[in-house]
């Protein structure tokens, strides 16, 4: 039996969430031509094109993985429809007339709430890059191998050198306590 | 000393609350412990909400990585286009025709430098070098940036610069229904010399087409439909209208000057006679490009004033339609000649539009349908 469109959109979606290689592959390869068309053709670089994609891709990645996306139209158009609304806003940002955008005759639907939502991720984003870049080491690699490569705090003390797991233990919590500082200081709730 | 201890500890606590490391007996004493303390419970919310964002942080990233992985791996292998033209002068170039680079694109997809004789494309009424008939000529479009096809094609791996005898159709532009029964009015220098006619729509179905009537003065030329697959279409959305258009009314187009592309393009009208006074057409203010020749001009009623047929070439956005009237007249001339398909005699030119009122993207959604790319070799 030959699945259906609707079944491999979702197939794909299942994938991206858990950052699938073969189902990114799958979307990047459908849909980047297009979107490239889009921002080439509307005084954009290819390496404008890249980010404008790429963004959409993190947008629909979020979605797919918060379960949030009802696969109400194609993924074709739902990327689409944001890389538009990107561009747009990113054009008026450098103040260029847009009257004469060139649009093709892709379908659209209204994406407005998912960009502005990713805009404020995005923001945060930031902060938290620029929270840790602002650490220095090696407070980085430390929070990195515990939160992020889940490393126990006897493999720490023995990777960067503590006599005992106590003391890396110490660390962690100076290194993190000094993060949480920085974010928090720049971190505003959005409903403030 | 003590005291910090105690919050590493805490800390540590929270933590292994938030990722279920806890047993049983160690988390009912902790959300005990939450619910009696309220510094704990606020501790729990907070450090959660960073817990979150971090490791909203790490996903981020490590998707963002695997985007550029692929990115560079679908280039490399050409399952995208997105190589990034080498050198300051080709991306000059590519700058420079970026527009046109997208058709020249896909005309790389189907052949590859075929460099054949460029057509010219006079109207016969006009002096050659002053206007320029929009009709897009592909194998012209081709030669003009021919940098770009080799760039390109450079970049497609092992196709061979043999010519492709799979090319149909050279030249292009863009007709409209004026009867849902298959009707479509075009312009003459588009048709002329043509063998075959193809049309598209906007869906990219392709249909025959017969020429049924030509007019080289008025460059007016009206097609039929002709294929088994074409289903008749309700009747046009836009009207037609014999009355002239007051200058500075804002007109708009929707053609074909692209590959396979409908592209919608806004201006007004400037004059009310054509080139050097000419009184059949008039003079509008609007981008125009290879391809538009046979796009219709509508005003913001939805109602079709000309047919798009050429530009000024010295002055940019100078561009000539045929009026309206002209279809008419067309159509009473054909309908008196004995030997014609019965159909046509029923042709009625809408003259009540259905698009006053509407906002732009609205009427354009309503009249993408009926616009049609004319395909001909």
């Amino acid at each position: 039996m030959k699945e259906t469109t609707l079944e491999q959109e979702i197939a794909l979606l299942k994938g991206l969430a858990i950052s699938d290689k073969k189902s990114v592959e799958a979307i990047y390869s459908q849909n980047y031509n297009l979107i490239q068309a889009l921002v080439v053709n509307n005084n954009g670089t290819i390496d404008d094109a890249k980010d404008i994609f790429q963004e959409s891709m993190m947008i629909l990645y979020d979605k797919a993985r918060l379960g949030s996306f009802e696969l109400n139209c194609q993924i074709r158009t739902y990327l689409y429809s944001v890389a538009r609304r990107l561009w747009l806003k990113k054009l008026n940002k450098k103040g260029h007339h847009i009257a004469d955008f060139d649009d093709t005759n892709e379908t659209q639907i209204v994406t407005d709430d998912d960009v502005t939502e990713h805009e404020q991720k995005e923001a945060e984003f930031e902060m938290m890059h620029s929270a840790i870049n602002a650490l220095g080491e090696p407070c980085k690699s430390l929070l990195g191998a515990f939160y992020f490569r889940n490393k126990s705090m006897q493999e720490i003390a023995d990777i960067f050198g503590y006599t005992n797991a106590e003391n890396a233990k110490t660390q962690k919590y100076k290194c993190l306590m000094r993060l949480k500082k920085i974010f928090f200081s720049q971190y505003k709730k959005p409903d403030q | 000393m003590d005291e910090q201890r105690n919050d590493i500890t805490l800390l540590d606590a929270v933590e292994r609350y938030i990722t279920g490391n806890m047993n049983p007996d160690e988390r009912l004493h902790f959300e005990n412990l939450r619910k009696e303390n309220s510094d704990v419970d606020q501790m729990v919310v907070e450090h959660t909400l960073f817990l979150q964002k971090m490791n909203w942080f790490h996903q981020w990233n490590k998707f963002q990585t695997a985007l550029n992985e692929v990115h560079n791996n679908l280039s490399a292998q050409g399952r995208i286009k997105a190589a990034a033209p080498k050198g300051g002068k080709v991306l000059y170039m590519f700058n420079r025709f970026k527009k046109t680079a997208v058709i020249a694109a896909s005309i790389a997809g189907i052949t590859a430098l075929i460099v054949s004789s460029i057509i010219g494309s006079v109207t016969p009424k006009t002096p050659v070098t002053q206007l320029e008939i929009l009709k897009r000529d592909i194998n012209n479009l081709a030669q003009k940036s021919r940098k770009q096809d080799m760039e390109i094609h450079n970049l497609k791996q092992g196709s061979s610069t043999t010519e492709d005898p799979e090319i149909p159709y050279t030249n292009s532009g863009t007709g409209f229904i004026i009867d849902g029964k298959g009707y479509l009015v075009t312009n003459f220098h588009v048709v002329e010399k043509a063998q075959n006619i193809a049309v598209q729509n906007i869906a990219g179905k392709e249909f025959f087409a017969n020429l049924v009537y030509a007019d080289a003065a008025t460059d007016i030329a009206i097609l039929k439909i002709d294929d088994p697959d074409f289903k008749a279409l309700p009747g046009t959305p836009y009207s037609f209208t014999k009355k002239p258009t007051d200058l500075a009314e804002p007109i708009f187009t929707l053609g074909y000057p692209k590959n396979d592309e409908i592209v919608y393009g806004q201006g007004y009208l400037s004059s009310k006679t054509g080139y050097n006074g000419d009184t059949l057409s008039c003079q509008i203010d609007i981008n125009a490009e290879r391809g538009n020749s046979g796009s219709p001009v509508l005003n913001n009623n939805g109602e079709v004033i000309g047919i798009l047929n050429a530009k000024q070439k010295d002055a940019n956005g100078v561009a000539f339609a045929i009026q309206s009237r002209n279809i008419f007249n067309a159509l009473n001339e054909l309908k008196k000649k004995t030997d014609v398909d019965s159909t046509l005699k029923t042709i009625r030119l809408n003259t009540k539009t259905t698009l006053a009122g509407l906002r732009g993207p609205q009427q354009v959604k309503r009249i993408e349908d009926y616009i049609y790319m004319v395909k001909v070799n």
